[in-house]
């Protein structure tokens, strides 16, 4: 769990830090902290996998990357992790996950986000991911982002969130 | 410049922020140098690539995992007439941290990210509730990349 100070900091910076010269001076301030502490307990939340890393969220569409694309791929359960690596490192695919089946309305477990600025493009890059997969692709489809409904990314509430266990009545 | 317009040192910072600054209290000083630029002009491109909605946001990228939550992709085949309806269902939660529309027989996929994991089947069940329909979820077994640097 968070410490109610790394919870604040997140809170405070999940919309977006100042963009200043100097952010993590001007985020301090209006958190009252001294900045080197901010940037101490920042560290050691990106050291612990907390924070990936801070960055710049692209627009895709806005960038021209106008065919977005989740291709899903029936890969063999003995061939997947190291398929996946191999399609994980094309330079195209953003995200690339193995995910469970769900038979019998969902029979892919290989999931790699691909962007093309058209659909010509990302169905090159789909021959592509084909290729790296040989014959251990039993099939595969591809579904076009129409639209962006939401995309907030995981919200972090000011107060964490209660513990059922902790309630009067765990005794 | 027009607006919503990349010109090529506009690249450059998207892509090089895309990887992430440094944790320092000057962040943007070594892309600043690379550039040959000053960190001012580096902050005034940023902005306006916030601005103009060419950049969503420049923030901490969260692991909601790391956090000690989950996090699972789920999809739901959603009748047309009632998809603004659902969308609108799913917008008000908080625990849905993206959705998006696609063009497949499952058509709303969305990504439910939430502090506690025990509380992400209860978000299943209250959708499945709310709306009737099925929910299908496909948490990630394994990851091979989640590095989003796009080459623009």
């Amino acid at each position: 769990m968070l410490d109610p100070l790394d919870r604040r900091i997140l809170v405070a910076s999940q919309d977006g830090l100042p963009l200043a010269v100097e952010p993590f001076a001007e985020l301090a301030r209006r958190l009252g902290i001294p900045q080197a502490e901010l940037l101490e307990r920042l560290r050691r939340l990106r050291e612990r996998g907390a924070i990936r890393r801070i960055a710049a969220v692209p627009n895709h569409y806005r960038l021209g990357f106008l065919a977005n694309a989740m291709t899903v791929w029936d890969v063999d359960d003995r061939e997947v992790s190291r398929l996946g690596r191999e399609v994980g490192a094309l330079p195209f695919v953003s995200h690339c996950y193995r995910r469970p089946r769900r038979l019998p309305h969902w029979p892919y477990d290989l999931f790699a986000m691909v962007h093309g600025r058209s659909r010509a493009e990302t169905e090159a890059f789909r021959a592509r991911i084909v290729e790296v997969l040989g014959p251990a692709c039993r099939g595969g489809d591809v579904l076009y982002s129409r639209r962006i409904l939401k995309k907030t990314g995981l919200r972090l509430a000011p107060e964490p969130p209660e513990r059922a266990e902790e309630g009067p009545c765990s005794a | 410049m027009r607006r919503g317009h990349l010109d090529p040192v506009d690249r450059v910072i998207v892509v090089a922020l895309q990887r992430g600054v440094p944790i320092v209290e000057r962040p943007f000083a070594e892309l600043a140098a690379s550039l040959e630029t000053t960190e001012e002009a580096v902050v005034a491109r940023l902005a306006r690539l916030v601005s103009t909605g060419l950049v969503s946001r420049f923030a901490p990228m969260l692991d909601a995992e790391k956090l000690g939550g989950a996090v699972s992709l789920c999809a739901m085949a959603v009748p047309p007439d009632r998809f603004d309806e659902v969308a609108t269902i799913l917008a008000a939660m908080p625990e849905v941290a993206h959705n998006y529309e696609r063009e497949h027989r499952f058509n709303m996929w969305f990504v439910l990210a939430v502090e506690r994991p025990e509380d992400l089947p209860k978000a299943i069940a209250r959708i499945e509730a709310v709306t009737g329909l099925s929910v299908l979820d496909l948490p990630k077994l394994e990851e091979y990349r989640l590095e989003l640097v796009l080459p623009v």
